[in-house]
């Protein structure tokens, strides 16, 4: 058996070392891939959405080759830190809790509120069950608040638990809750909505410095001339930028 | 896929569905099904002969290598799967990076521990970041073939040196009465007598193996629970040209109706080859097809 393991460590070894050429820098990025209009699979399986368009444009813009892979959101973090791929872009919203493991760029969409979507617009949160997925700022709030709070592990499972009964609404991105209220006549959005989180950023390794420092010179160059805004509004993720 | 489904909005019924079925997510989903089955079909030999060798050597009469074997199998059955399919992964993974790392940079100065990260240099990382998608894929594949040959590999170990120690005594003895060496009874008559006892448990292992695959998701590998979850999902028109409602049922009964056929299959050809190992064996099934037979 050792040996084996022994033989699979050096076949390990050897595909590497023959793989070991081009030096040039390629950034993996991240994402979840269920989260539209942030970033979603299109028709043919590629990552499409907001982040997909302004990642491509920041790397272009930063002279880095970008390369797209998905990872679940459980194990988006984890999986970061040991280096199976360089950033996190993925609706993420910056939290003092996320920031002492990981390290955050500027912020490229403002915070904007919360919002709840119910079968019925008289549902009151504080007294009913609310779902949010896991390991998001939603969920945190709702449990800081002592509400009943179901959680699960993809978006999807989230309005599933709505439409079901199971939960009596859900919280999570108005910019993700809009279109799925505007084309299921079932749903609709509470008129109260819950002011959380900062804005979103790129996720990074603490010590990959120098990366960050180029993506944040991309996001402030696009703030300011206003490409960014004008991919916000594109994709209507959120609120836009005030002029700098 | 076809010229005519430009525009799917239009389409209705079988057209739309020929549309729907061909589009490239799709064509992917249909693709992990071949990866699943390649995976089987690779974990099976791998994890027999990590069973194999976990048996031998919890049989050998030299006592370190029998601990070694007893060992492996006592504590990998005793660790939940899905415990370590998370954990042995990534360790599994920066093992193998830090020994490159030691070998590519010697010269690198800062700790590969700093706080949360695990940093390696450029060269040491594996796959290279500057590889494409499939190696990376391929990568993930083969720890996850590794990851499933281990764990499987000590229930078959088990299963093995249970079905050793089942083989009649009195065969042994017969070959040492022939002035066989330990080594030449062990692979002429232990072994290919002793299949017939481990085939049941063999087989039920099998039939486990099948329903974990789905653990492969865990390992970020896009197996069909992936793609029928992200099929399956609402899909509104803003962000597709087939918006559909829930439709995660429909995809999960395929994958229902998939498992079930692949267990099927399997039992089929495990009775048939029980039947084929049974023959002329010093057991109670080798005995009556004897019987039958004369």
């Amino acid at each position: 058996m050792n040996k084996l393991i022994l033989t699979a460590a050096a076949l390990a070894l050897a595909t590497g070392a023959a793989l070991a050429g081009s030096h040039e820098t390629v950034v993996r990025m991240g994402t979840e891939g269920a989260y539209p209009p942030w970033n979603y699979l299109d028709d043919n399986g590629e990552v499409a959405g907001f982040e997909r368009e302004l990642g491509d444009e920041l790397c272009k813009r930063a002279g880095l080759t970008c390369e797209w892979v998905t990872n679940d959101w459980d194990s988006i973090i984890p999986n970061l830190v040991s280096g199976n791929y360089d950033t996190i872009i993925a609706g993420m919203s910056i939290t003092p809790e996320r920031d002492e493991v990981i390290d955050f760029t500027q912020e490229y969409t403002p915070p904007d509120p919360s919002a709840y979507l119910a079968l019925s617009a008289d549902v009151d949160p504080a007294g009913g069950v609310i779902a949010a997925q896991t390991g998001t700022i939603q969920a945190a709030f709702v449990a800081q608040q002592g509400w009943t709070l179901v959680e699960f592990a993809t978006p999807e499972e989230t309005i599933a638990a709505v439409r079901s009964g199971e939960a009596d609404a859900v919280l999570a991105d108005g910019s993700y809750l809009a279109p799925i209220a505007e084309e299921d006549p079932d749903l609709v959005l509470l008129e109260r909505t819950e002011q959380i989180g900062g804005g979103v950023g790129m996720g990074l390794r603490e010590s990959d410095t120098d990366l960050k420092a180029k993506f944040d010179a991309a996001i402030g160059e696009m703030k300011c001339d206003g490409s960014l805004n004008a991919l916000i509004e594109k994709w209507d993720v959120a609120s836009t930028f005030p002029p700098c | 896929m076809f010229e005519y489904c430009a525009d799917p909005s239009q389409l209705s019924g079988l057209t739309w569905a020929s549309c729907y079925l061909t589009t490239g997510k799709h064509l992917a989903f249909y693709a992990s099904f071949g990866t699943v089955l390649v995976l089987l079909a690779i974990i099976v030999p791998v994890a027999l002969l990590f069973g194999f060798a976990g048996a031998a050597a919890a049989r050998s009469h030299f006592a370190p290598l029998a601990l070694l074997g007893k060992g492996y199998s006592a504590i990998v059955r005793g660790v939940p799967d899905i415990a370590f399919f998370l954990f042995f992964v990534i360790a599994l993974d920066q093992i193998f990076e830090y020994i490159r790392h030691r070998i590519y940079c010697p010269d690198w100065t800062e700790p590969v521990r700093q706080g949360n990260d695990f940093v390696v240099c450029a060269a040491a990382k594996l796959p290279l970041s500057t590889s494409p998608q499939w190696v990376h894929e391929v990568y993930g594949f083969f720890l996850a073939v590794l990851t499933f040959a281990i764990v499987y590999g000590a229930f078959a170990a088990q299963v093995l040196y249970g079905a050793m120690r089942a083989v009649p005594r009195a065969q042994m003895e017969t070959a040492e009465a022939y002035g066989m060496t330990r080594r030449q009874a062990f692979w002429r008559i232990l072994v290919p007598q002793m299949w017939v006892y481990a085939l049941p448990g063999l087989g039920n292992l099998w039939m486990i193996l099948i329903k974990a695959t789905p653990l492969l998701f865990l390992l970020g590998i896009e197996d069909i629970v992936y793609w029928a979850r992200e099929l399956g999902g609402t899909k509104q028109a803003k962000f597709t040209d087939y918006p559909h409602g829930d439709w995660r049922m429909l995809y999960f009964g395929a994958l229902l109706i998939f498992y079930l056929m692949l267990t099927w299959v399997s039992e089929k050809v495990l009775n048939r080859l029980m039947r084929r190992l049974s023959h002329g064996q010093a057991t109670a099934a080798g005995e009556a097809m004897r019987k039958a037979g004369a």
